[in-house]
């Protein structure tokens, strides 16, 4: 008998495990499946908790009930995996050998990487949403929130579901204006890249929507420290941000174990091909989901197009055969609005967001780049068809290439004067302000004060 | 896309000026493209950010981020901010005729 031994029981390690077992004989294959957590998160949901419409148990189910028959789960954690022996070892010592494997273990926030993050302020005036425990704690919190400067800050990229940030930005303007405080909050969004938006089409088409909802932007802001005595948001530039509540998304790592088995990047993520997934190092391991060090989003959306493929190249190469199947980077995503509105992103490695309809060409009902309510309720119904149809593997409609139809590139905009020395736009942002400057106004950001 | 002729080389850039082809940098236009965003030398420091990015750059066929330069290139993040003032990640792309770090919308 052979072994194909799965790390991790999330989106990525479930689906492909519930998929392979339909496809790998059972008198030559055995499935075993690692994970150190008996409950499966549905994690697009925990953006939803902190305003209170969702509740923990609905984002919770019993990993044994979601894997299929025939699959071997295994709770545990690896320690370290052993390429030139093909073994992994788990924590408490078992050895679990193995002809291939997939590392399926994802990425996760961890504060302990900035200072100030993983202080006794964590969980009273410093929160994170990126956890069921963060969310939950969140929503009692906002609950009884009487208002103030409410900051999120985006450590690092990447993170897993990049826009979840924002999305939590506009879920709480509109939370706030239901509960009739709205003009005693103030909204910071910041991110160390030089905008909200960052891809041409996207910030055409949706540029203004944090200024419409007069939540104020803080740009190229590389988060040196927290100062949870002082309150406060330290950059490596020395710009300072205060916050009453500050809500934070940290750097987000692969599993330490990856690091100790000399598989990973410098945030632990598995480097692997970017069409295939197989390991740059190890002829027989692949890695899977957000664990992967592929250079398109870290969501369940790319983990669940990124199996389709995998699965039929999985069959060639245990045959020796080369893999034919190649993963265009295919990402699909939800962007909640508020007021009962969102939004739909598709793209993958080489084509940026772009406006039109999904998935029928002119027809939808979703609409790419654009706030409707169609697109909420996509986002609201994608739960039930996570649980029951793509955890499960079944047959899912669309094929995991992304496609061109229905989709538009906005007229070309007259070319821009060409720059010339010391004249670059993106050189004259309000935030590149002198230092002197700053003094003046230590605590003043851009636009907080209303 | 756009061409602009910088240190006397015709190339092409995207609408902020960045270089988008890997293969028509040089290190002459790497010194003309700082010293349009107020970096007049390049020191050996400057150089050995740059050489990190283009090398990265060319095995990944992503830019770097911040972190990566400090804990794979050995330069740490504080004189990344010395070297490239308040926007180290960005300016080192530009110099580098690199992209810039992007998200995903």
């Amino acid at each position: 008998m052979k072994q194909l031994l799965v790390l991790g029981a999330g989106t990525a390690g479930t689906v492909a495990v519930n998929k392979l077992r339909r496809r790998l004989p059972a008198d030559e294959w055995t499935i075993t499946i690692v994970d150190s957590k008996p409950q499966h998160h549905y994690q697009p949901g925990y953006l939803f908790i902190p305003f209170g419409t969702y509740g923990a148990d609905e984002v919770t189910k019993p990993k044994a009930q979601l894997i299929t028959d025939g699959v071997d789960l295994i709770f545990g954690e690896a320690d370290i995996v052993k390429p030139e022996q093909s073994i992994v070892v788990l924590a408490d010592g078992t050895e679990l050998s193995y002809d291939q494997l997939i590392i399926a273990t994802g990425t996760h926030p961890r504060r302990d990487q900035t200072e100030g993050l993983d202080s006794r302020h964590y969980g009273e005036t410093i929160h994170d949403f990126y956890t069921l425990e963060g969310a939950t704690r969140l929503a009692q919190v906002l609950d009884g929130w009487k208002g103030g400067r409410l900051v999120i800050n985006i450590v690092e990229m990447p993170i897993k579901c990049p826009v979840a940030a924002l999305e939590f930005m506009f879920l709480a303007d509109a939370f706030f204006a239901e509960r009739g405080i709205r003009d005693r909050v103030e909204l910071t969004y910041v991110t160390p890249l030089d905008g909200a938006f960052t891809k041409p089409v996207a910030a055409e088409c949706l540029g203004d929507m944090l200024e419409r909802r007069q939540i104020t932007l803080e740009t190229d802001f590389m988060t040196m420290e927290v100062d949870g005595d002082q309150k406060m948001l330290v950059s490596y530039d020395e710009r300072e941000i205060p916050y009453d509540l500050l809500v934070t998304v940290p750097v987000n790592m692969g599993a330490d174990f990856v690091d100790r088995s000399g598989l990973g990047d410098e945030l632990n993520h598995v480097e692997v091909d970017r069409h295939t997934f197989l390991s740059d190092d190890h002829d027989n391991i692949f890695a899977l989901g957000d664990a992967a060090n592929l250079p398109t989003s870290k969501a369940g959306s790319v983990a669940h197009f990124a199996v389709d493929v995998f699965v039929d190249n999985f069959l060639q190469h245990i045959k020796g055969q080369p893999m034919t199947g190649m993963f265009d980077g295919h990402a699909n995503c939800f962007i909640e609005a508020g007021n009962g509105k969102g939004m739909l992103i598709d793209f993958n490695y080489d084509v940026e967001p772009l406006p039109g309809k999904y998935p029928l060409p002119g027809i939808g009902p979703f609409s790419l780049l654009k706030e409707t309510a169609a697109n909420h309720w996509g986002k609201l119904g994608f739960k039930w068809t996570y649980w029951n149809v793509l955890l499960p593997g079944r047959y899912f409609p669309f094929g995991p290439d992304m496609s061109m139809m229905g989709k538009r590139m906005p007229e070309a905009k007259s070319p821009r004067p060409l720059q010339t020395s010391r004249s670059i736009d993106w050189m004259q942002s309000a935030t590149d302000s002198e230092p002197d400057q700053q003094l003046d106004h230590p605590h003043a950001i851009k636009g907080a004060t209303k | 896309m756009n061409t602009q002729t910088i240190a006397g080389q015709s190339v092409s850039v995207n609408d902020e000026g960045f270089m988008t082809s890997y293969d028509e940098w040089n290190e002459d236009l790497g010194r003309e493209l700082a010293s349009m965003i107020g970096i007049e030398e390049l020191t050996d420091d400057h150089w050995a950010a740059i050489n990190f990015l283009r090398s990265d750059f060319a095995e990944r066929s992503e830019t770097p981020t911040l972190r990566r330069v400090t804990k794979v290139g050995g330069i740490p993040t504080k004189q990344l901010f010395v070297l490239f003032p308040k926007k180290p990640a960005k300016k080192m792309a530009y110099v580098a005729g690199l992209p810039k770090p992007k998200g995903c919308v």
